[in-house]
């Protein structure tokens, strides 16, 4: 059943003031706590598990190191493949992509849709309080726990990473990852915390849309998995205009967005050059070691086509456009995640009148 | 109600969502129906959370109480007890009650004013004792049934083997046909007669009539669906 009360004299009637917005932290904390404490166990766990994980990564970087002081030493090959193989599954950072549409889907869809599937709304939207206010005293502050527990679950994961942009690494062929590698650079800075906004802000959203839990939850995984997917496969390296250089030896960090081949000023082919063009001008390999202390293949191939007229252009990020590339993208995704919550919140509004 | 908390929460949460909350008396009211605070709402029985519900909505101190089928879920206990507290609280507080129900027989006991609704449209729609003196029972012999109908205006007609009864629009004090019995008729009786028969309209009260319901405080109103 349902009961609602109305006063009959809104004029002289003390109630209709609107009730204190602090009034909501009560509420919101009573009714949330138990998600917010399955979010920091969670993040707690992961936590613990990464600083594991870290400390071998970490000890395997320092063993390298200390093994290829000499290149003819016999512990380098091994320290090298050793570090490389430690921890491979997390080294990408994919499995890791998983924490920011959990928490929206788990803690952000349910929120509005537990509510209009159990009916609980009714009691809720009839209160003092008033729906959309209600709604905003839920979502925001939720939103900001959430998303200040990314960000500071982040910081772990910065430090994890490290080892993958140390200087040197490329010399030593130790595995080296552009910080702007699809799998990584959501997870550092301010990305995580941003993408973990949007994610809740989209389960509100689909919540309020699809009003049941289960579909709602599905629904968010799949619009976040989309909207990840756009960002770093299509968006990403258009934030701001690449650069453009013919030098071979682009350091390990600089994210390629594209290579090509011009010969006399005129454009001949992009990527790798073709096996016809290799097997004329390289015909027994690239000249010189490659691998640890000498050259990469890439840039061993592009050394024996450059004699013949050919240039190798280059588009790239460079490592320094890091933190600019944080900020447009934490931007846009603040705008979508209040875009998102305010329409949460408009549809609460519409929907309760 | 939120299933997982506790009667207990479900007052501080209300409370904390209205200006005017009424603790003592919330809590007093729990305690004469001995509904214990510290259980959660989801385990107390189907009355105890309609007695739940119903105290978190009285201890807002409403002048106007709207009830969406509160008897829907109960046994005939609970609903006895519901609509005791419900009398109670129009009795003692001066509450307005708007309740909408399929429980025809209830609604003789409680209702002031009846508003009968069929297939989204209201069919009738008055004070229940003008409704009652308006309408009446007419019995007699079958043959002639039809016969009255074109005369009479009748909302229902219903055949038992020689015997007709009919329910018309009509003051007691009118003249019967010679052979007819006229009888006073039941809240419940007219309202299963009108609800069977969709298509017959009452037209409602004026406007004038219509406009006390809204400003007059104190008055017990009631719907049935």
């Amino acid at each position: 059943m349902t009961a609602l009360s109305v006063p009959a004299r809104p004029e002289d009637d003390v109630s209709l003031r609107p009730v204190p917005w602090q009034r909501m932290g009560w509420v919101t904390w009573r009714q949330h706590r138990a998600t917010l404490a399955w979010v920091i166990v969670f993040l707690g766990v992961l936590a613990v598990l990464l600083g594991l994980a870290g400390r071998q990564l970490y000890s395997a970087h320092a063993a390298a190191l200390a093994a290829c002081q000499s290149a003819s030493s016999p512990a380098c090959p091994g320290a090298i493949i050793a570090f490389n193989g430690t921890n491979g599954f997390l080294a990408n950072g994919f499995m890791l992509q998983a924490i920011p549409p959990l928490i929206g889907a788990f803690a952000g869809a349910p929120l509005l849709a537990r509510e209009l599937e159990t009916g609980t709304f009714r009691y809720a939207w009839t209160q003092g309080f008033g729906p959309w206010r209600w709604a905003l005293a839920k979502l925001v502050p939720l939103a900001v726990l959430l998303a200040t527990a990314a960000g500071v679950f982040s910081l772990l994961l910065n430090w994890y990473y490290q080892p993958y942009f140390a200087l040197g690494n490329q010399r030593l062929t130790l595995e080296e990852t552009t910080p702007f590698f699809p799998g990584i650079f959501d997870l550092r800075g301010i990305g995580l915390a941003a993408w973990t906004l949007a994610a809740f802000s989209i389960g509100a959203l689909a919540g309020m849309l699809i009003r049941r839990v289960v579909p709602a939850i599905v629904a968010t995984l799949v619009a976040y998995a989309a909207l990840a997917f756009a960002a770093g496969g299509f968006l990403r390296q258009h934030y701001l205009t690449p650069l453009v250089t013919s030098n071979l030896n682009l350091p390990g960090s600089a994210w390629i967005i594209s290579q090509w081949w011009t010969k006399g000023g005129k454009f001949a082919f992009s990527g790798w050059p073709p096996d016809r063009l290799l097997q004329q001008f390289c015909p027994n390999g690239p000249s010189g070691p490659v691998g640890p202390f000498g050259k990469s293949k890439p840039v061993a191939i592009a050394e024996c086509l450059t004699p013949h007229g050919y240039t190798q252009w280059t588009a790239y990020q460079p490592a320094s456009r890091f933190w600019a590339f944080q900020w447009i993208e934490g931007g846009w995704l603040l705008v979508l995640s209040a875009t998102a919550i305010a329409l949460t919140v408009w549809l609460v509004r519409r929907r309760a009148t | 109600m939120y299933k997982n908390l506790s009667a207990r929460d479900m007052l501080h949460l209300t409370r904390n969502l209205n200006r005017r909350f009424d603790q003592q008396y919330a809590e007093g009211r729990l305690g004469e129906l001995g509904i214990p605070l510290k259980r959660r709402a989801g385990k107390l029985s189907g009355g105890q959370q309609a007695q739940l519900a119903l105290t978190l909505a009285l201890a807002r101190r409403p002048r106007l109480l709207v009830l969406d089928e509160p008897m829907a879920m109960l046994d005939p206990i609970a609903r006895h007890d519901f609509m005791a507290s419900v009398m109670m609280a129009m009795a003692a507080d001066g509450v307005s009650v708007v309740l909408s129900s399929h429980v025809l027989a209830e609604l003789e006991r409680v209702a002031d004013y009846l508003i009968l609704m069929s297939r989204g449209r209201v069919q009738l729609a008055g004070d229940v004792d003008d409704l009652l003196a308006s309408h009446c029972l007419l019995t007699g012999p079958a043959a002639e049934a039809d016969r009255y109908a074109e005369r009479l205006s009748v909302v229902h007609t219903s055949r038992g083997g020689a015997q007709a009864h009919l329910l018309v629009r009509a003051t007691a004090d009118e003249p019967v046909p010679p052979g007819w019995e006229a009888h006073p008729v039941g809240l419940e009786e007219l309202a299963l007669a009108y609800l069977r028969e969709p298509t017959t309209v009452l037209p409602g009260p004026d406007r004038a009539r219509r406009r006390p319901l809204r400003s007059e405080n104190g008055e017990r109103t009631e719907a049935a669906k």
